[in-house]
């Protein structure tokens, strides 16, 4: 008997993610830091595995290197399998082209093979954009209950945002009849949150009718999609009701980490029977000083702290000096906060050094903006960073 | 860096010292220091030093070591060739089950002639440092000696059963003499239990005691053969800490509270221990905590002060934990104190409970109470 997979998932990874500013300026989107020791992937990769769907391909195309070694061989989410696993699907060069990943289905449909290796029913496609917590497995249910042939996953959203959103009229049983992309008049707020299984023979038809339509723009949700609509293919909606939080701008990503605080979380990582799987950094447990104060934050391995922190995510190893106080803010790992430095409604990327007595940002208020300090850069001593600003390059006196 | 040495750790060594600790674990993997196990820093320095395959000597009581070993993966050690060996009894003709080191060496023979590196380093578990073997065996190699031991220099402690060297200005291993009598607080060069000696000489020396019967490895092969053996020291200066009693257990995690400590143990973080994807640590608005090491997993709503919460513990609002170390998976209820306390795995505190111990009697509480 041939071996195959009943289902195998494809996670879209190779956005730019370009509203991120400068902390996707050398990382891809999905390995944005997230949670003081996780990375966005973790989400999808971890609801993987905890589904019991073992095999997803990657697609990476944007700034690979660091995502790339994050997933490694897939050991931390137990994707290390023999057959199955996690693989790492870049943009190659064949015979007879060679062409980067040109939209979402165009991707998809590049690494046919790879799916095809595996001889599913199903393919789950995914994207590394989000911050959630879902049972694959019970949707995949529910795409072979309906008997779909396309099952799109979807959620409430207020009627102000429905218009950023690929939104699906639906009839009361869950069936699409109107599939529209980021309506300017919205019939509903029933948003697609770029989740679909597909039946995958019809999944191959339609892709490879969409690489050969010239005037496709290869995408799923504005040329795939419709066109299986269209042709009359049964699709439905699966509702999906917990947290999900796109997390593609600087504002939703800030708001996304302070929804891990708070004594009832909107958002909790530390539910046993969902566990959240990640690379984790080798470092002894953190250390609160004798000045330290910490105050409803999350505080990842290897810390060193005695200054003040307050409603923060501190990545793993960060330091926060004696008089230094991180207010509303997000630091990711390895950042250094000197000595009566004042951080306050900001995201600090990785391996940033605030020189002492700095100023970052200000207080938060309803029209306060987030500053953004991108990977390894240094403050000087005594510099002030007012809000709102977004650096790369080091901050000189 | 490839190193010719394989290592061998004994895992159930020196537990008559610290008797409440290993009642249901091994001396290997008595918890330590917020996330770690007393080997992870036996094994963490051998994967440091380049070595590949670790021979691991298990007698008693090994079901929490295996648990936390796993395939050696954490300390990237499962391998295909070599990496992590558990080591169970293993019994033929007249071996005995490990009751000295002398059988647990000679049980041990068969993995020693499977292997082709030319030393091995033997190593116990009741010490915590972050040493680098690979100048140990470096300085074994310069000196062409078929023994290296590993001293320290320092105070003797609780302990009854230690072996103090003296050596020359080479040092060359002049004297050993086991557990003699020391003056209260007197310092002296302790053998700190590992040593590096050659293979093929280390399995010559088991074969010819087999034959002649010797019962002590110590007594019977290197104090009688001290002048025909070439024995050197290495004296290691860096942070050692003894784990010979529940006291000396205590002091020593209390010592991780300071910055030099931790720097030298953990500076390089290079200390691998088993992963358990727990959420990182989470601190409420009524909070208080100072001087103090939380590893992943906690929920704190109450005070802590100068004490060591190992993995997922929760401290509850109004509760207090001063001067304690908590181990893994605690519950400390609402408004309950503790003071100079040890807790051991899943205990939980129930609301308003009072409890205390002296620095040098910390109070013990056995793995799985529930007060």
């Amino acid at each position: 008997m041939q071996r195959k997979k009943e289902c195998v998932a494809m996670l879209l990874a190779g956005g730019q993610g370009s509203r991120l500013f400068a902390l996707t300026t050398n990382v891809a989107k999905p390995a944005v830091a997230f949670g003081a020791k996780y990375r966005i992937i973790d989400f999808p990769l971890s609801n993987c595995i905890n589904s019991g769907i073992d095999t997803v391909g990657v697609l990476t195309q944007y700034q690979p290197l660091i995502l790339n070694e994050y997933i490694g061989n897939g050991q931390p989410w137990d994707l290390d399998r023999t057959y199955g696993g996690v693989h790492i699907l870049s943009p190659y060069q064949a015979k007879t082209n060679s062409s980067w990943y040109e939209g979402t289905a165009n991707a998809i449909y590049q690494n046919l093979h790879f799916m095809k290796m595996y001889n599913p029913e199903y393919v789950l496609v995914l994207s590394g954009d989000h911050i959630y917590k879902m049972d694959y497995a019970a949707m995949l249910k529910a795409h072979k209950d309906t008997g779909a042939d396309c099952t799109i996953a979807a959620i409430n959203v207020p009627l102000s945002e429905a218009s950023r959103f690929g939104i699906l009229n639906v009839n009361p049983d869950g069936e699409i009849y109107q599939f529209e992309e980021k309506p300017k008049a919205p019939k509903s707020t029933l948003a697609s949150m770029g989740i679909y299984v597909f039946s995958a023979k019809k999944l191959f038809k339609y892709l490879e009718a969409d690489d050969a339509n010239p005037n496709s723009s290869k995408d799923f949700g504005k040329d795939v999609l419709p066109a299986m609509l269209n042709a009359g293919e049964k699709m439905y909606s699966y509702r999906f009701e917990g947290y999900w939080k796109d997390v593609g701008t600087i504002a939703s990503l800030w708001e996304a980490n302070m929804d891990l605080l708070g004594d009832d979380p909107k958002f909790d990582v530390s539910d046993k029977s969902w566990k959240i799987h990640s690379r984790n950094p080798l470092a002894p447990p953190e250390h609160i000083g004798e000045n330290g104060v910490v105050k409803n934050s999350m505080i990842a391995l290897g810390c060193e702290i005695d200054g003040v922190v307050e409603n923060s995510i501190l990545g793993s190893n960060v330091i926060v000096e004696k008089g230094a106080t991180v207010k509303d803010s997000v630091v990711l790992a390895n950042s250094v906060i000197k000595a009566n430095a004042n951080v306050s409604y900001s995201i600090i990327d990785e391996n940033v050094t605030i020189g002492k007595a700095a100023k970052i940002g200000v207080e938060k208020d309803a029209s306060a903006e987030i500053v953004v300090l991108g990977r390894g850069l240094t403050v000087d001593d005594g510099v002030t960073v007012s809000e709102g600003q977004k650096h790369e390059q080091d901050i000189k006196a | 860096m490839a190193t010719s040495a394989i290592g061998v750790i004994f895992s159930n060594m020196h537990e008559e010292n610290v008797p409440e600790l290993v009642r249901r674990r091994t001396m290997a993997s008595i918890p330590y220091g917020g996330r770690y196990r007393i080997i992870d820093f036996a094994l963490s320095n051998m994967v440091n030093s380049g070595i590949t395959t670790v021979g691991l000597m298990t007698s008693n009581n090994y079901r929490s070591l295996i648990d936390h070993i796993g395939s050696g993966k954490d300390w990237d050690l499962a391998r295909k060739d070599g990496g992590l060996i558990l080591l169970p009894p293993f019994s033929e003709r007249h071996d005995k089950l490990y009751s000295t080191r002398l059988e647990a060496l000679s049980s041990l023979r068969g993995f020693l002639y499977r292997r082709n590196e030319k030393y091995v380093v033997l190593t116990d578990c009741d010490g915590v440092m972050r040493l680098d073997i690979a100048d140990v065996i470096a300085t074994h190699e310069r000196k062409n000696a078929d023994i290296t031991m590993v001293t320290h220099h320092g105070k003797v402690g609780h302990r009854a059963d230690f072996i103090l060297l003296t050596a020359d200005e080479t040092d060359r291993v002049r004297e050993i003499k086991l557990s003699p009598h020391l003056a209260e607080g007197q310092t002296a060069d302790i053998y700190i239990n590992m040593m590096i000696i050659n293979r093929q000489f280390l399995l010559n020396l088991v074969e010819d005691s087999v034959t002649h019967g010797f019962s002590s490895f110590e007594g019977d092969i290197l104090i009688k053969q001290i002048d025909s053996l070439k024995i050197y020291r290495y004296d290691f200066q860096g942070y050692y800490a003894g784990i010979d009693s529940v006291a000396a257990y205590y002091k020593h995690n209390m010592e991780l509270l300071k910055k030099t400590v931790r720097d030298e143990l953990f500076g390089a973080r290079d200390i691998y221990t088993k992963v358990r994807d727990s959420a990182p640590s989470k601190y409420s608005e009524s909070a208080i905590v100072k001087n103090s090491l939380i590893s992943d997993g906690c929920e704190i709503e109450g005070v802590v002060e100068n004490s060591i919460l190992f993995r997922g513990v929760k401290v509850g609002k109004g509760a207090i934990v001063r001067n304690s170390i908590i181990m893994q998976d605690n519950i400390i209820g609402q408004n309950a104190t503790l003071d100079c306390v040890i807790t051991d795995k899943n205990v939980v505190i129930s609301d308003r409970k009072a409890l205390g111990g002296c620095a040098t009697l910390p109070y013990y509480i056995p793995k799985g109470t529930r007060l």
